[in-house]
């Protein structure tokens, strides 16, 4: 067998195995999306190319009287943006000070980081739900965000204190010599070196409350509270297949902005992950 | 040492006087450092002392009366008192160890700091201190908080009928451990379930993982066309909100209505199948479902160490002759397995503990009759389905605890082999 039609047989077979994972990869989006455009309301009748096209209901998504979907996308944008505000800052301080500062508890303290980011928060599902019940945080967004930002700790934590190991110390020492303070450093010089870094852990804790599911469902109790996923599982549950189409068009339309958002993004994601996964 | 054979006993007069805190300072003549200590200490119990003699007579008894005293809250307050205890005694050993150390400064003739050296000193030791207590502060309340309290409602009864405010609850001891492995109808559904959740847990990592590697591979050939265009098509399962796409599968694999029985299957001249009623059908999908999930991030993964893999390692063995499994075996594999070995790893425990896909997809169902847990369910939605629907709080924790120790052991077994950890300054 000549070179050549190795070649063109190695190729042929690549192309066929790409083909059918793309297949496999697309099929079920489009036929999301198709149905979200089918005239029906239930799961029965609906096919990924409907014969009458119709935007009813992502209209009636968008009626305020009759549904709570532009309630439940405001929230799980207030609560993901809140959560990613307050993670970054505390993960930077702490990233910072585990990085460069040798103090008593430092290695206990990176030690039990590295315990609590192996088992999630919600396995304590019971804890949350009683707690809450106790300080009259059930069914407050603040609690979930409470929640959410103590997750998203630990695990960046080690992301960030691996990002930070590998910039220079003879910059803080330089820095201290020129009579820099703690703050001054950090703000001044560590800061700016690691905005990549800290748009990963951004990213990852904005992305962490918005695909959560469990913890919502534990903490959220009344309708217009929601967030996207339960108020999307509740859509698709009540009678499950009734208001297939209007689910349909709601993933679409939450799909759409975080896919967007995600593939402009996913260099960083890789870089982030390696990095921490590799140094830290 | 410059005299070791010291006639002075500063360090331990120091140390034994700040049993009563401060006075130890005060024998170093560290004056305002004593008064801070000693100021500390009385506001602590006057201000503490109430919470303390609750807190604890509430965790020890767990209420005496019902209806007046609510189980589930007492022991919430024990907590508290617990941690103040704990903080309490964290200052109290601070300052015996602070006193003792002066003493023998003293001892060896060094001068003491002054009051605004230990000022200085204050402001550098503490500033990392400083720096990571808004987070600790808060891991405490929703980390910590939680893991003790789960680990405390282990050992008590609180289900259904020993449910606050009508009953009180009590500490039963390893009752619920005992329960899970000596009754027959516990035992065997835990024994169902923690067996169904490592097969899950290696059948759907290990998938993903081969799908994910593989296809990396296979468009990472330097003469085929199109990578940008299948790559960003492969990543579109990461993108999508987890969350949606399963509960879009789920209404796929409708057994009346989905696509997958209408028109995939009797396209392909297949019978439908009843995805959602046969326990062995649904843990079939899953393990499809959760691959068609988990393998773009594998994917991704690897397509970046790949890039990084030296050209001349290849024509190094081109010129040796190696075939390309070869090649796969010897190179490829071997260097991206090192890379990502640790996020592997991470894939696993996730898998392990992957609630959503489970729940969103069939609730855990199908039922099967005699044991309390869906056919799918993996630990943590058994918990979530004792916890939610039937109230079984008790043994819920404890399987929480079994769950907790089953990741922690493998973990940081894991952890420990790889090389992040024997690096001295890392840690």
């Amino acid at each position: 067998m000549s070179n050549k039609t190795e070649k063109i047989i190695r190729l042929s077979i690549s192309y066929l195995i790409l083909l059918v994972a793309v297949t496999i990869v697309i099929y079920p989006l489009l036929w999301v999306i198709g149905s979200s455009f089918n005239p029906g309301q239930s799961l029965s009748g609906s096919t990924m190319f409907p014969e009458n096209p119709t935007i009813k209901h992502y209209s009636s998504l968008f009626d305020i009287e009759k549904s709570n979907y532009v309630l439940w996308y405001l929230n799980s944008m207030k609560i993901s943006l809140i959560t990613m505000v307050f993670a970054v800052i505390s993960v930077a301080f702490t990233g910072y000070a585990f990085s460069r500062y040798r103090f008593i508890g430092r290695k206990n303290g990176l030690l039990t980081f590295l315990v609590l980011q192996m088992i999630p928060n919600f396995a304590a599902l019971i804890a949350i739900f009683v707690l809450a019940n106790r300080t009259g945080l059930l069914d407050s967004h603040a609690g979930l965000i409470l929640i959410y930002v103590g997750g998203q700790i630990p695990m960046n934590t080690w992301l960030m204190k691996g990002y930070l190991d590998t910039i220079p110390k003879e910059l803080d020492e330089s820095a201290r010599m020129d009579g820099a303070g703690h703050l001054r450093i950090f703000w001044q010089i560590i800061m700016p070196l690691s905005k990549p870094i800290i748009a990963v852990v951004a990213l990852f804790s904005f992305i962490a409350p918005f695909g959560d599911f469990i913890l919502a469902r534990i903490m959220l109790r009344s309708e217009e509270k929601f967030t996207m996923g339960v108020g999307l599982y509740e859509l698709v549950s009540k009678q499950f297949g009734n208001e297939f189409t209007t689910f349909a068009a709601g993933s679409v339309l939450i799909a759409i902005p975080i896919t967007i958002l995600f593939l402009s993004f996913q260099k960083y994601f890789i870089s982030g992950l390696t990095a921490g996964g590799t140094k830290g | 040492m410059m005299n070791s054979n010291v006639t002075t006993k500063h360090r331990k007069n120091a140390g034994l006087l700040s049993i009563i805190p401060g006075f130890g300072q005060f024998y170093n003549k560290q004056f305002v450092k004593g008064i801070i200590f000693l100021v500390l200490t009385i506001a602590f119990f006057s201000s503490f002392s109430q919470t303390l003699n609750w807190g604890f007579w509430g965790l020890i008894t767990l209420g005496e009366i019902p209806l007046l005293d609510h189980s589930i809250f007492l022991l919430i307050d024990g907590i508290i008192a617990l941690l103040v205890a704990i903080i309490g005694l964290g200052i109290y050993a601070f300052n015996i160890y602070d006193a003792y150390n002066n003493g023998k400064k003293r001892d060896e003739g060094f001068l003491l700091n002054s009051v605004r050296e230990q000022y200085h000193n204050l402001l550098d030791n503490g500033f990392p201190y400083l720096m990571i207590s808004p987070g600790f502060l808060l891991l405490i309340f929703v980390v910590i908080f939680p893991i003790i309290f789960v680990i405390l409602l282990s050992f008590t009864n609180y289900d259904l009928y020993h449910s606050p405010p009508a009953k009180l609850v009590d500490w039963v001891g390893i009752q619920n451990y005992i329960d899970i492995f000596k009754l027959d109808l516990w035992r065997s559904t835990f024994f169902g379930v923690l067996g169904w959740t490592i097969v899950w847990t290696f059948g759907a990592t290990t998938l993903q993982v081969a799908i994910g590697v593989f296809l990396a591979v296979v468009i990472n050939q330097k003469d085929l066309k199109g990578k940008a265009f299948f790559r960003t098509i492969l990543i579109l399962p990461w993108a999508v909100p987890a969350f949606v796409s399963i509960l879009i599968f789920s209404g796929m694999f409708n057994e009346s209505f989905g696509v997958v029985n209408t028109q995939i299957l009797s396209m392909l001249g297949i019978d439908a199948i009843p995805w959602m009623t046969e326990e062995l059908w649904t843990r079939f999908a899953l393990i499809l479902i959760q691959s068609w999930l988990g393998f773009p991030f594998i994917f991704a993964m690897t397509t970046g160490v790949l890039q990084s893999i030296p050209e001349e390692l290849y024509e190094a063995a081109n010129v040796d002759g190696a075939s390309i499994s070869q090649k796969f075996r010897g190179i490829t594999l071997p260097m991206v397995l090192y890379a990502t070995a640790p996020i592997l790893i991470t894939q696993y425990t996730f898998n392990f503990n992957n609630f959503n896909v489970i729940f969103l997809f069939n609730g855990g169902g199908p039922a099967i009759p005699g044991q309390n847990a869906g056919g799918t369910d993996i630990l943590i939605s058994w918990i979530y389905q004792l916890t939610m629907t039937s109230g079984q709080y008790g043994k819920a924790a404890a399987i929480t605890m079994l769950l907790s120790l089953i990741v922690v052991v493998v973990a940081l077994w894991q952890f420990k082999r790889t090389n992040s950890f024997k690096e001295e300054d890392m840690m």
